[in-house]
């Protein structure tokens, strides 16, 4: 019995949050990487951006809850969420148009597009502000859980609880969704195709007949798509602030370089690997080495950073593979 | 910007923040003009008489013109610097012309910038970077047959015909083949149009000698089956063996011009580039 309570303790406290956390890193991540592959720069205002489009679809959201509109047991926020994805890709191509256009046109080196979206980031906060304040907001609605801690203590029997709550399902049902759409579209369609051959070669790909600026076009809605739903998913996960999205560019940049900058199966996977990371470094392991080893009773609680650390985690993945394998998990396609 | 400066353009080279990957070189933005009629009398294509240069460098070009007739190979050799590849570069519009014009299929294509001229009927194979290394074979010639919205799988199944060894490969990524499979893709994607000219630049540089063989074997095929090859070769002796006409430039302007043979023949062609 023990074994089976330290293993719910773990679902319960690691392995869940961890995967429904990493599943919205890996779609902050995939964006990065596609915006890496294709426009050839870490997009800094890709956090504050998130936070933006989330935002839009918190006022929808809203919208919706005052005319009596909802989902039942699921989030209003998904019926908000297609138009908020609409308003900020429009957002996100004007961005382009006045900004990076510019730079791209004048075959400017990366490094100021890098610089270029430091104040587009500067930006978006700004307009997040206004649009919303700074506030935390919670606009998630809808049932609360799949699973409740009692339920499951009533149906097994085991002293440790277990909840599941409904946006951790909905994160990774959507997340599976999106990633299986995105693939499809990038190795199937001929848009998709276009987009990868731009990736590796301009030249050839103009040269193909493939127009660029269509390809950028179609890389920032993609773009704008999964910052939207990366954003809502963890509003509705956690709580909405604007400055937790700001923070989460740590986090996402390190997925998408552990796995390899330009490589979207790379983005996932370091996704999840920094998410996991991140919770067992910072989770409190004493009660499941209590069930485990009932005679061993450590003086503090096992847990190795406290939670305030926890994008030290990030750094410190950050720096090991930059250290040791700079090219990320995946080879990054580009380097 | 200073190139005294030792941190400069440090920021270029953290694959972290940017992607280390080359821009395009060609200016995407250049608008075409309107295409001209065609002079009487005139060959399959030819850039006649063009002079100029990269951007407002000086020029490489003088003078210099370029034909091929309809069902023939027509060979640019010189020796290193000539301006091989740039004379072709201005046939297809990749450079910026101050004078002289260009003339496909009984239309003057000089203001068409390089994408409009491959929908023009222009095949073109870079001499690098030619295919798309992540891209399996397949979807190398898929991106080569883009402009065009009919089915491509007939033309496909001819490409592979051509080259057996690509047929193979086909769901392998390109980048992953050996020197000679990538130039064979690279002429296979640019089949893949349907073009009415190939531009060959330099195939056959960084093969093997047998792989070189087997090269021209396939384009004196793809000649023989009616499309006309412009091609510029480093191996001047294999080329004008193939060619039935051969341009030899020096210093950017024509020195000799003749069928392959002539060419062979010619006691100071022989000498001066040809050893002998």
């Amino acid at each position: 019995m023990d074994i089976l309570n330290a293993l719910v303790a773990f679902l319960n406290f690691v392995f869940i949050p961890a995967a429904s956390y990493g599943a919205q890193l890996a779609l902050g991540a995939l964006g990065v990487t596609l915006i890496y592959g294709i426009l050839r720069f870490s997009n800094f205002a890709h956090g504050d951006t998130m936070a933006f489009g989330t935002a839009i679809v918190i006022i929808l959201t809203w919208g919706l809850q005052g005319l009596g509109v909802n989902l039942g047991p699921l989030p209003t926020a998904l019926l908000a969420l297609p138009l908020g994805i609409a308003l900020t890709a429009l957002l996100v191509l004007g961005t382009d148009r006045v900004v990076y256009r510019f730079y791209r046109v004048n075959k400017s080196a990366p490094i100021i597009m890098v610089m270029a979206s430091v104040g587009v980031m500067f930006v978006m906060n700004g307009l997040t502000r206004l649009l919303i304040g700074v506030d935390d907001q919670i606009f998630t609605d809808g049932a609360r859980f799949v699973i409740d801690v009692r339920s499951f203590r009533d149906w097994s029997g085991l002293d440790e609880g277990l909840a599941l709550r409904t946006t951790q399902v909905l994160t990774l049902v959507v997340a599976v969704l999106v990633v299986w759409a995105l693939f499809r579209f990038l190795n199937r369609t001929k848009s998709g195709k276009a987009m990868r051959a731009y990736s590796d070669n301009e030249d050839l790909a103009l040269l193909s007949g493939i127009e660029p600026e269509r390809v950028v076009r179609i890389t920032w809605i993609i773009a704008a798509a999964l910052m939207v739903i990366a954003g809502t998913l963890y509003g509705l996960d956690k709580s909405f602030g604007p400055f937790n999205y700001f923070q989460m560019l740590l986090p996402i940049f390190a997925s998408a370089i552990v796995g390899g900058l330009g490589n979207p199966v790379g983005a996932i996977a370091g996704g999840f690997l920094v998410a996991f990371s991140e919770v067992a470094v910072t989770y409190p392991w004493r009660k499941i080495v209590g069930y485990l080893a009932p005679d061993w009773q450590p003086d503090g609680l096992l847990q190795l950073l406290s939670t305030e650390y926890k994008f030290a985690v990030s750094f410190m993945i950050l720096i090991a593979v930059l250290l040791f394998r700079p090219t990320g998990l995946f080879r990054g396609k580009s380097v | 910007m200073s190139g005294s400066d030792a941190f400069a353009n440090r920021g270029n080279r953290d694959a972290s923040v940017v992607n280390p990957r080359p821009s395009g070189t060609i200016d995407s933005t250049r608008r075409s003009g309107p295409v001209g009629e065609g002079r009487a009398g005139d060959p399959f294509l030819i850039g006649e008489a063009m002079t100029g240069g990269y951007g407002t460098g000086p020029d490489i070009l003088h003078d210099c013109t370029i034909a091929v007739e309809q069902g023939e190979i027509a060979v640019i050799v010189g020796p290193n610097g000539a301006g091989k590849s740039t004379a072709m570069k201005a046939v297809f519009g990749m450079l910026d012309l101050r004078q002289g014009s260009v003339r496909l299929n009984g239309r003057d294509i000089t203001a068409l910038n390089p994408q409009d001229r491959v929908k023009a009927g222009m095949g073109f194979v870079p001499q690098v970077n030619n295919i798309f290394p992540s891209l399996t074979v397949q979807e190398n010639l898929e991106m080569g047959a883009f402009i065009r919205d009919d089915d491509i799988s007939e033309t496909m199944e001819q490409v592979f015909d051509l080259f057996p060894a690509v047929a193979d490969k086909r769901k392998q990524a390109a980048g992953e083949l050996s020197g000679g499979q990538r130039q064979q893709v690279a002429v296979s994607r640019a089949l893949m149009t349907r073009p009415s000219l190939l531009m060959l630049d330099e195939p056959t540089a960084g093969v093997s000698p047998i792989v070189m063989d087997e090269l021209f074997d396939r384009i004196i095929a793809i000649a023989r089956g009616g499309l006309p090859v412009l091609m510029v070769e480093q191996n001047a002796r294999q080329a004008m063996n193939i060619a039935d006409k051969a341009y030899v430039l020096v210093q950017g302007r024509n020195a000799h011009t003749g069928t392959g043979k002539e060419l062979m023949a010619n006691e100071e062609v022989r000498r001066t580039f040809l050893g002998g």
